[in-house]
């Protein structure tokens, strides 16, 4: 683990040597609809350090999407609300801050990158001024030198032809280079932490590959901490350090990334390791986890997971299961490791 | 674009003829004679009709008499109205007063349209947004002579506030009322599109973004959201000027402005065919052009937009 980089200019009680960056902890959200309350959120802890990376994996509707816009402060608020919990970054929680002081750590501090580049980006505003409206409105440049910081950028992220494009607007770029953009613009001012949601599902495999190795040097380069929110196992193996599984809102597994997919310490898990298509198992059926993400108006009682695993028993159906420290046969502690499943120990020891 | 904007010109030529013919037809297929009507009650002397007629060229046949109209316009000429004066000089005098009231209208549609239409799009659903929407309603469901002597009863005769028709029309402040009747319906449609237009890029993904980047709340209303949500307004706005400077016969009317509608208005009722067919003409220009510039702003407004 690396030491925070700079110096913060405010002072920071908890950002010692080793604290983390940033830290969720027991968030809850929940969004007022018309039918009634939908729990996205139901008690999220995390840590990110700088130079890590953290993946959160989940299906569609397990909240990791939620918990970003949480941190980022983007959520739609009504309808979403939070109700519990708290997210430190740098020290400070940031539910307690005034809207401005959260406008100021967005996209200076705090980044994110969006899933699809195309609708992410304004269509009727040049790349170059929406890379240079970052230092033009947080660091207050002029027009022009805002530009040339952009064409840098750009280079950076390695578009080729920055100086001639710079005036191109989102549509006249592919795909990738599309996101090439919105990693510049995360990059910008150079944050602590950036949040990339599903960064590279809208691309092509090649062009996912180029984006992730793009990001994961960058990351090096700058010793930032990075979320990534991804639903492909695939994906995550290369570049993160650990990884934290979502289901119905809540962590159900958390691990170092090569342990995860070694020894699933969560039912869950292993049914989503196990859908992946191998090359020894041609031919065979693919698995695939039964039944269907439950619906967060109504999750059910006790494990969430309850309905659709093939361990599930009594108990499973009445009491929550907490996450809890995941051991050794012999009781040895497994670092960073947990499971949320009341049967975790008969998952990971077979 | 150049030769963009060529091709449109060339367009523009057949739409041109072929309005023009069907004003010049529809204008000298109405019934009764004009000429004759010159004469009111009092007997025409048969002689006199027949000069008339030699000089304004109705003894021709209707086909010649639209050729030598179109040369005649090609050169600038756009005849001579029946009581004697140039069309042109008659156009020259009602076009200064048409723009002056269209600007002043324009100018109101789009500082209140807009602004309600901001108002209620960021406050959707709340108060304010009710109130815009059942005002605007309101505003389209009635006339608009009804809203025109309303206005000229309640705040002119009245309560005095306002001279109940214009004397000068350089008097800006005369032109107000007048504009704010000829505005009301547009402005009602400017901020209703303005409104849903907005309310339904706030959801945009972008707006998400310049959220993310930190932008103040001012920017990404001003520049990202408004730059977008402006599109579509712009555009009526565009179509709407050639309409307000056409369209204000009734307006102009009911506070007697000198302008183009109501010279219209009087060369109808007297069936003067020449100053009909010119001032006709005057609106059909004044339409082209303003699409043509409707068309060439939207580029300019969505770079998306590619002209081929």
């Amino acid at each position: 683990m690396t030491t925070n980089e700079t110096p913060a200019n405010v002072p920071e009680p908890a950002a010692g040597k080793g604290a983390p960056l940033l830290e969720v902890r027991d968030l809850h959200v929940e969004f007022h609809t018309r039918d009634g309350v939908v729990n996205a959120i139901n008690g999220v802890n995390y840590s990110v350090s700088a130079g890590e990376t953290l993946a959160v994996l989940g299906e569609s509707g397990s909240g990791k999407s939620v918990t970003a816009q949480a941190i980022m402060g983007i959520l739609d608020m009504p309808p979403g609300k939070i109700p519990k919990g708290e997210i430190f970054f740098r020290g400070d929680d940031m539910l307690r801050m005034s809207d401005e002081e959260r406008r100021k750590i967005r996209g200076s501090k705090l980044a994110m990158i969006f899933q699809d580049a195309l609708s992410a980006l304004n269509p009727v505003l040049s790349v170059g001024y929406q890379l240079g409206e970052m230092f033009r409105v947080h660091q207050g440049l002029s027009r022009k030198d805002a530009k040339a910081k952009s064409i840098e950028l750009m280079d950076r992220v390695r578009i080729p032809a920055a100086k001639a494009r710079v005036n191109d607007y989102p549509h006249q770029f592919s795909g990738g280079m599309r996101q090439r953009i919105m990693i510049a613009m995360a990059l910008a001012l150079e944050p602590d932490l950036i949040i990339a949601d599903e960064p590279t599902t809208a691309l092509d495999v090649t062009v996912q590959a180029q984006i992730m190795d793009l990001l994961a040097e960058l990351q090096r380069e700058y010793n930032m901490g990075l979320i990534l929110i991804t639903h492909d196992l695939g994906v995550v193996a290369d570049v993160a350090d650990k990884i934290a599984v979502m289901y119905a809102g809540r962590i159900v597994e958390n691990a170092p990334v090569h342990e995860l997919y070694k020894r699933p310490a969560h039912p869950y898990t292993r049914g989503l390791l196990d859908s992946i298509p191998r090359l020894d198992q041609k031919g065979q059926e693919l698995y695939a986890i039964k039944g269907l993400p439950p619906n967060l108006q109504h999750i059910p009682a006790g494990c969430a997971f309850n309905p659709r695993c093939t361990m599930a028993q009594d108990v499973c159906r009445t009491d929550v299961p907490v996450l809890h420290q995941v051991t050794e046969r012999d009781g040895a502690e497994l670092p960073g490791r947990g499971s949320a499943c009341h049967f975790w120990k008969e998952t990971i020891h077979g | 674009m150049g030769r963009y904007i060529l091709r449109r010109l060339l367009q523009m030529i057949p739409v041109f003829i072929g309005t023009t013919l069907i004003i010049f037809l529809m204008v000298y297929a109405l019934p009764g004679d004009p000429v004759k009507a010159l004469f009111g009650d009092k007997a025409a002397d048969p002689a006199t009709v027949l000069r008339l007629k030699h000089q304004f060229g109705l003894d021709k046949p209707l086909l010649e008499q639209y050729w030598t109209y179109l040369t005649n316009l090609v050169q600038g000429d756009l005849g001579t109205s029946f009581s004697q004066r140039p069309v042109t000089d008659i156009l020259t005098d009602a076009i200064p007063v048409t723009i002056r009231l269209s600007l002043v209208a324009f100018a109101i549609e789009i500082v209140l349209g807009i602004g309600l239409g901001m108002l209620a799009g960021l406050k959707r659903g709340k108060l304010v947004d009710q109130l815009v929407l059942v005002v605007t309603l309101v505003v389209i469901a009635i006339p608009v002579f009804v809203l025109g002597y309303v206005a000229q009863s309640v705040l002119g005769n009245e309560l005095h506030l306002i001279d109940p028709t214009v004397n000068d029309s350089n008097d800006l402040s005369q032109l107000l009322l007048p504009g704010i009747v000829l505005a009301s319906v547009s402005l009602a449609y400017v901020s209703r599109l303005t409104r849903t237009s907005i309310a339904e890029n706030i959801r945009a993904d972008y707006i998400r973004t310049a959220i993310a980047k930190g932008m103040p709340k001012r920017r990404v209303v001003g520049i990202h959201l408004m730059r977008n949500s402006l599109i579509p307004v712009v555009t009526f706005l565009g179509t709407d000027l050639g309409a307000l400077m056409g369209g204000a016969i009734v307006t102009e009317g009911i506070f007697n402005v000198q302008g183009i509608g109501n010279t219209l208005y009087r060369a109808v009722l007297q069936a003067d065919g020449p100053l009909v067919v010119g001032l006709v003409t005057f609106l059909v220009v004044v339409y082209l052009v303003a699409s043509l510039l409707v068309d060439l702003l939207y580029a300019v407004l969505d770079p998306r937009i590619r002209y081929v």
